[in-house]
């Protein structure tokens, strides 16, 4: 086993899946030779070759037009939006056209499209390179959105993605990039998409999320640890679809929970958590559920993220709120 | 039965400035085909005089553009040079398949007005630009078709009674069959031209010899993925051919409000990809352009943009469209002496392999088609909601489906 920081499982993945299937093709802006801004596909170039790892010119709808076309000629497009911020210039190819492909075909054309993009805040980026914008992914039938929030996760789950015969959005929190090291196995495995992990146990309260926050979500957990209270931190892993099995034992087994996303409160992932635990296990709640969102305003710029963005001060004061009610 | 307008009003001919053959060859070749190697200085202008004069240069672009014409509205060849020289039973074929298209348009409208039909873009008109394209194609070349190209699709093989279901609303109607290299009719002004890239460069990873072919209209040249589609296509050098059937009125939006171009091919320029103009209305050019697009496209050549300057004698679709609004009558008939059908006619008439009675047989055969295709789409079965969860995903559903499937499959029975 290798020590490998989360774009070290990142790279492994796709080479891993370039190895195992010739239909696999990476492409985006600057994947080639330059490895990509944050050097998620270093090397991979140089070891397939032009044909299969690939500079695309700049513009970000051509490039989901491509996948699509690629898809359809039996290829496996794994395709780069730089930042995710830069999403909008191709949300129609992912929502409009990538996701109701399957839909409108009759069932004929489905698009085993994997769709990777850095996104997250902490980075100091400029404007447009930082929003969480997993919720806007996650309204639309037909895709699945994927965060992982660990080197091992993100391999496993990254192989998944690419073998899926859906169209999967992957999400790769600029922040966890290069931020810790863990065993990774070098032979491939997958984590099947879809289902959340218990990161840490506990029997007082569930504190459900995903990306950066579980982090966060951990940080605060031990903190309440030490004051008493035992806290079950789950990563969702995949934010859509949920893995409702999951959230519901650690539910029924708590009685408690929170809800933690980077993205700001508005209509996002914590909202449909509450939900589908308002729906399913009302009458195994001893509190309210709340949420830890960001505050509904534009990302802020990059010397104000810090002030705005959750971490586990606000966790620790949210979950308290629940544990004492 | 009446299936085209009389050409009795003709007056003085058109005025079409024909490329000769030496100016069409320079333009594929020379003007719009350079490479542009990594890191090359472009060429430093020689003397003071002769520095660079944009204004100039946007003239001398648009000047070549010269619209193509081979056949003209009188069916008379005008341009020997450029003549495809297609075989008699090319020329009746290709015929049958305009007047048969024409006759689907007529009867389209028709059911369209009687509630029998959804959805339908009219097609009259645009026989030229739509079936002689596609006559150039062949069977393994993938089309993506905007919402006004049915009859491609039917000509490239998809059932006529799905092509009513997808008028309808009835998923069956996207639900092509396996063979049939057709994507279905794009609703999105664009998103055409950007796929058909990815299908051109992935024909060109395979090593298949075979073009990803586009439609778009005058309006789609203004969108932002025209360009890229064409950019990327280009980029790669992938066999792509993109149409523009330049039908004057992007639903009620005149031409000239669309770009300052003075033509739609010169766009092509701007990604280096080699570009035309043609007379839209003529079977002959606009064959002859895809076919010329065709041959370099699999030879490695790299993509094309062709424009068909065309009309549609219809609305833009049925759903309330009045072209009186934003159209005279005069520039109705002006059109219709230009007539696709009218003029091949002439021309397959006079070399003697076309007469009333072959006409006839083709409206009788359409005719029957239709009504055997439109039996067919009524049979359909009713939707169900389940039918629509079963075709969201490839493999198993997410939980949040199997939920509802087991909700809608419990209602559905009682």
């Amino acid at each position: 086993m290798a020590q490998m920081t989360m774009i070290q499982a990142i790279n492994d993945a796709m080479k891993t899946e370039l190895k195992n299937d010739e239909n696999v093709l990476v492409f985006g802006e600057d994947v080639g030779n330059n490895g990509g801004v944050f050097r998620a596909t270093e090397g991979l170039q140089k070891e397939f070759g032009e044909e299969r790892v690939f500079d695309t010119p700049l513009g970000e709808s051509g490039i989901g037009g491509l996948a699509i076309g690629l898809s359809l000629t039996g290829f496996r497009p794994v395709m780069e939006i730089q930042f995710f911020g830069f999403v909008y210039e191709v949300m129609d190819s992912i929502s409009g056209q990538l996701a109701r492909m399957q839909f409108r075909s009759g069932g004929k054309y489905n698009g085993p499209v994997t769709i990777r993009s850095p996104f997250g805040g902490g980075v100091a980026t400029p404007e447009m390179h930082a929003d969480s914008l997993e919720g806007l992914m996650a309204a639309q039938p037909g895709l699945t959105v994927v965060i992982p929030s660990t080197p091992y996760d993100a391999k496993g789950l990254l192989i998944s993605a690419i073998r899926d015969e859906n169209p999967v959005v992957y999400l790769e929190h600029m922040k966890l990039y290069r931020s810790f090291r863990q065993e990774v196995p070098e032979e491939e495995y997958t984590i099947p998409l879809g289902k959340a992990d218990v990161k840490r146990e506990g029997t007082d309260l569930s504190i459900f999320a995903y990306g950066a926050m579980v982090h966060e979500s951990l940080k605060a957990a031990e903190e309440l640890e030490k004051e008493g209270h035992s806290v079950e931190v789950v990563d969702l892993r995949t934010v859509q679809p949920l893995d409702i099995e999951a959230i519901i034992a650690s539910v029924e087994k708590t009685n408690r929970a929170i809800v933690v996303q980077e993205a700001q409160k508005q209509a996002g992932i914590a909202a449909n958590v509450v939900a589908e635990i308002t729906e399913r296990a009302i009458l195994s709640l001893e509190a309210p559920v709340l949420r830890v969102t960001a505050p509904d305003t534009i990302y802020p710029f990059a010397q104000g993220e810090n002030a705005w963005l959750p971490n586990a001060k606000d966790i620790m004061e949210t979950a308290k709120k629940v544990l004492t009610f | 039965m009446v299936i085209v307008h009389s050409l009795q009003c003709l007056t003085a001919p058109i005025q079409l400035r024909i490329l000769t053959s030496v100016e069409f060859v320079s333009i594929n070749t020379t003007m719009f085909h350079n490479t542009v190697d990594k890191g090359e200085v472009p060429k430093m202008a020689a003397k003071k005089d002769k520095q660079f004069d944009p204004v100039k240069t946007l003239q001398e672009i648009e000047d070549k553009f010269e619209m193509v014409q081979i056949l003209n509205e009188e069916g008379e060849i005008v341009n020997k040079d450029m003549d495809p020289n297609m075989s008699d039973e090319d020329l009746v074929e290709l015929m049958t398949r305009m007047v048969y298209t024409r006759i689907l348009d007529q009867r389209s409208i028709s059911l369209n007005r009687q509630g029998r039909l959804g959805f339908y873009a009219p097609t009259a008109g645009q026989e030229a630009s739509q079936i002689a394209s596609h006559f150039a194609l062949e069977k393994e070349d993938f089309i993506l078709p905007g919402y006004r190209d049915v009859p491609q699709m039917i000509w490239h093989g998809l059932p006529l009674s799905m092509a009513f279901l997808w008028s309808r609303g009835h998923y069956k109607g996207g639900a092509i069959p396996e063979g049939v290299n057709v994507f279905p009719p794009q609703i999105i002004i664009g998103a055409q031209y950007i796929q058909a890239a990815g299908i051109a460069l992935g024909f060109q990873k395979r090593g298949t010899k075979a073009v990803a072919m586009t439609y778009t209209g005058d309006g789609g040249t203004s969108q932002g993925d025209f360009y890229e589609g064409i950019n990327f296509a280009g980029a790669y050098r992938s066999p792509a051919i993109f149409v523009i059937q330049n039908n004057q009125y992007a639903i009620s939006t005149p031409r000239d409000v669309q770009t300052a171009g003075k033509t739609l091919a010169q766009k092509g320029v701007s990604a280096g990809i080699p570009s035309i103009l043609v007379d839209g209305m003529d079977p002959l050019a606009v064959y002859a352009a895809t076919k010329d697009a065709r041959e370099r496209a699999v030879n490695g050549e790299g993509p094309t943009l062709i424009e068909t300057f065309c009309y549609r004698y219809g609305p833009h679709t049925m759903a309330g469209d009045d072209p009186t609004r934003y159209r005279t009558s005069e520039t109705d008939s002006e059109w219709e002496k230009r007539d696709p059908l009218l003029r091949f006619r002439k021309y397959l008439e006079a070399k003697g392999i076309w007469n009333e009675e072959q006409e006839e047989k083709v409206i009788e055969r359409a005719t029957e088609d239709i009504r055997e295709a439109i039996k067919e789409a009524d049979a359909a079965p009713k939707q169900k909601v389940s039918d629509f969860i079963n075709i969201m995903y490839k493999g198993e559903l997410p939980y949040n489906l199997k939920e509802q499937l087991e909700i809608y499959t419990d209602k559905e029975s009682k």
